[in-house]
C-alpha cells in the first residue's frame, strides 16, 4: 500500500516537475519571439575600426541587443543590381566572420547581412527599408577615405534614417586601430 | 605556330585618343626593330593622328561595292600574305560588307592572330554587346556595331584610353575630334559631360572587372567532377554560420551550393521567421547559391530526398541544440542522415560560434 503511494506521489511529482519545465520553455521561447533591439554597424571595404566594433558591441550588451554588422556592395551598372558578387561575398565572408568572432567572445548575438547597391548610400537605404533597427554606429573614419560612407552620406543618414545614428570619430591609433579581416 | 598576341585600346568615346596611342605603341615597336604593318586605319581625318602613322607601312585597303557603293575595306588576304609581326587594325567593332571573308572586323583580327602575327586594335566601350543597352540608356545613343564581351577576354592586354570629360569636350571645341560644322551637334547630343562622365565610370569598370576575371581565371580551382554541397539552414541567424562555412567549401571545391529549409506542414512564414527566410534568401543571392523550401514533417527524408534529386556530394548540417528528455534516446541527426542518405555522401557538421572552441566534426 504504502509503495503504491510512494509512486504515486513520485508519478505526481515527476508530472508537476515536467509540466512546470515545460511552461518555463514555453515562457522562454515566447520571450524569445519578441522583437529585440537591434544595433546597425555598417561597413564597407576590407577593414573596419576597432573602435566602432567595440562600441557597437557595448551598446548591444548594455541595451540587450542584438548586432547587424551589414557589409555593403557596391553592384556595377551594366550588373542586375540582385545578381551574385561572389569576389565581394568572399570580402564580406571574412570581415563578417571577424566581427562574429569577436560579438561571440562578448556574448553578444549578431544576425549579419550583405547589401547589394548601386552606391554605398543605396545599399544601405535598401537595408533600412527592409530591416527596423534602433540603433545606427558608424565609423566616422570612412568619411576621409576614398572610398566608403562619406561625410554627405552621413549626413543623408542622419536625415532619413529611422533610428539613432551614433558617429564615432576616429581613434589617434590610425591603422592600428583598423580591425582587418582573418580568414574564416 | 603559337597564335599572336593581341592587344585592345579601349577608350569611353571617339576622340580619347585610341588610334593615337596605338599608332605611338606601332611606332615604338618599329623603332625597336620590329617588322610593323598597318592593315587598317582609321584617321578620322585628324591630322595629329595621321602623321602619328608616318613611316609605318601600309597594306593597300581593297575597293568593295556593295549596292552599287564602293568603299574600302581592310584586304585580310594581302594582310596575311605579307605575314608581319605586327599588324595594326582599327576599330575591330566594324562590320563588313557582304562578301568579304567575314561578316565582322574582329572575326578578321581572329584569322590575323592565328596565322601567329601580333595585333594591336581598338574600339570604344559602347560597342561591347552586354553593354550596349546600358549605354543606349545612360546617353541616349545605340550603336549598331556591337561585338561580343567574349572578344575582350581574348585579348592578352587591354588598355584603357582614359580622359577626363572636360578635357574631351576641349579636344571636341578646338575641332580635334570632328569637323566644325559637326561640333555644336556633337556637343548637344553624346558629348555631354553626364554622358562621358557615366562612359567613364564604365570604361573603367569594365577594365578592372577584366583584369579580375583574368586573374581568377589563372587562378581558378578546377571544378571537381560531381561535387555538390547541401546545407541544411534554419531562418536564424546562427544559419549564417553554417552558409558561409559551406559556401567557402564550395568556393575551394568550385563546386555549386544548395540551401535547404524543411519546413513544418502547416508552419507560418511570417514575422521573425519571415524576416530571417528573407535574409536567407537575400544571402543566397549574393553567394550564387540556391535556397530551396520543402515542407514535410521529416527533416531527414526531405534532406535525403533533396541530396538525391540533386546529385549531393557534401551534407552540412549545424550543431544539434543539446537534447533533453525522451529526445536523448532517440538517434542524433548525423546519424540518421548518414543513413538516410546515398552512399558516398558525406555528412559534416559546423559548430555553434559560441561553441567554436570544440571545433567542428
Amino acid at each position: 500500500m504504502i509503495e503504491h503511494v510512494l509512486v504515486g506521489v513520485a508519478l505526481a511529482l515527476g508530472l508537476g516537475g515536467g509540466f512546470l519545465l515545460a511552461r518555463r520553455e514555453h515562457a522562454r521561447r515566447i520571450r524569445g519571439a519578441e522583437p529585440v533591439h537591434r544595433i546597425l554597424l555598417p561597413f564597407t571595404g576590407t577593414e573596419i575600426s576597432r573602435r566602432a566594433v567595440d562600441a557597437a558591441l557595448r551598446l548591444a550588451r548594455a541595451e540587450d541587443a542584438e548586432l547587424m554588422p551589414a557589409y555593403l556592395a557596391q553592384v556595377p551598372m551594366r550588373l542586375p543590381l540582385e545578381c551574385s558578387i561572389p569576389n565581394e561575398a568572399g570580402r564580406a565572408m571574412a570581415m563578417l566572420e571577424t566581427i562574429e568572432q569577436r560579438a561571440a567572445s562578448q556574448g553578444v548575438p549578431v544576425d549579419a547581412r550583405i547589401e547589394r547597391g548601386r552606391s554605398y548610400r543605396h545599399a544601405l537605404e535598401r537595408l533600412l527599408d527592409t530591416e527596423t533597427v534602433d540603433r545606427v554606429v558608424v565609423p566616422a573614419g570612412s568619411v576621409n577615405g576614398s572610398e566608403g560612407l562619406g561625410g554627405e552620406d552621413l549626413i543623408w543618414l542622419l536625415e532619413k534614417a529611422p533610428a539613432e545614428v551614433l558617429i564615432l570619430r576616429p581613434a589617434p591609433g590610425g591603422v592600428q586601430t583598423q580591425l582587418a579581416a582573418i580568414s574564416a | 605556330m603559337s597564335p599572336g598576341r593581341y592587344k585592345i585600346f579601349l577608350g569611353m568615346a571617339a576622340g580619347v585618343g585610341k588610334t593615337y596611342r596605338m599608332l605611338q605603341e606601332a611606332q615604338a615597336e618599329l623603332g625597336a626593330g620590329r617588322d610593323v604593318v598597318i592593315g587598317y586605319l582609321e584617321p578620322h581625318k585628324r591630322q595629329e593622328t595621321s602623321d602619328q602613322a608616318f613611316g609605318l607601312e601600309v597594306v593597300p585597303r581593297r575597293p568593295v561595292t556593295y549596292r552599287e557603293v564602293t568603299v574600302e575595306e581592310m584586304d585580310l588576304p594581302a594582310l596575311l600574305a605579307r605575314a608581319p609581326e605586327l599588324a595594326l587594325v582599327d576599330e575591330l567593332a566594324h562590320s563588313n560588307p557582304p562578301g568579304l571573308e567575314h561578316r565582322k572586323r574582329y572575326e578578321d583580327i581572329a584569322d590575323v592572330l592565328a596565322a601567329g602575327t601580333d595585333v594591336f586594335s581598338t574600339v570604344n566601350v559602347q560597342h561591347l554587346e552586354s553593354l550596349n543597352d546600358q549605354v543606349a540608356a545612360l546617353t541616349g545613343v545605340r550603336v549598331r556595331e556591337t561585338v561580343p564581351d567574349s572578344v575582350l577576354g581574348t585579348a592578352d592586354e587591354v588598355v584603357l584610353i582614359d580622359l577626363t570629360p572636360e578635357a574631351l569636350v576641349e579636344r571636341l571645341r578646338a575641332g580635334k575630334i570632328y569637323p566644325g560644322e559637326s561640333i555644336d551637334a556633337a556637343l548637344n547630343n553624346f558629348f555631354r559631360i553626364e554622358n562621358l562622365a557615366a562612359l567613364r565610370e564604365v570604361s573603367l569598370r569594365q577594365v578592372a572587372e577584366s583584369v579580375e576575371a583574368k586573374r581568377l581565371t589563372l587562378a581558378v580551382t578546377p571544378k571537381a567532377v560531381g561535387e555538390r554541397i547541401l546545407a541544411l539552414v534554419r531562418p536564424q541567424p546562427s544559419s549564417q554560420r553554417l552558409v558561409r562555412r559551406a559556401w567557402r567549401s564550395a568556393q575551394r571545391l568550385g563546386t555549386d551550393l544548395d540551401l535547404l529549409w524543411v519546413k513544418r506542414p502547416g508552419e507560418s512564414i511570417e514575422g521573425e521567421v519571415e524576416r530571417q527566410v528573407t535574409a536567407l534568401r537575400q544571402l543566397a543571392s549574393v553567394l550564387g547559391a540556391k535556397l530551396l523550401i520543402e515542407e514535410h514533417d521529416d527533416l531527414v527524408a526531405a534532406a535525403a530526398r533533396v541530396a538525391r534529386e540533386r546529385g549531393t556530394t557534401y551534407l552540412m548540417v549545424g550543431e544539434s541544440e543539446p537534447r533533453r528528455g525522451l529526445a536523448r534516446l532517440r538517434e542524433p541527426l548525423p546519424q540518421r542522415l548518414m543513413r538516410a542518405t546515398p552512399p558516398g555522401v558525406d555528412v559534416r557538421i559546423v559548430a555553434h560560434r559560441s561553441t567554436a572552441g570544440r571545433g567542428e566534426a
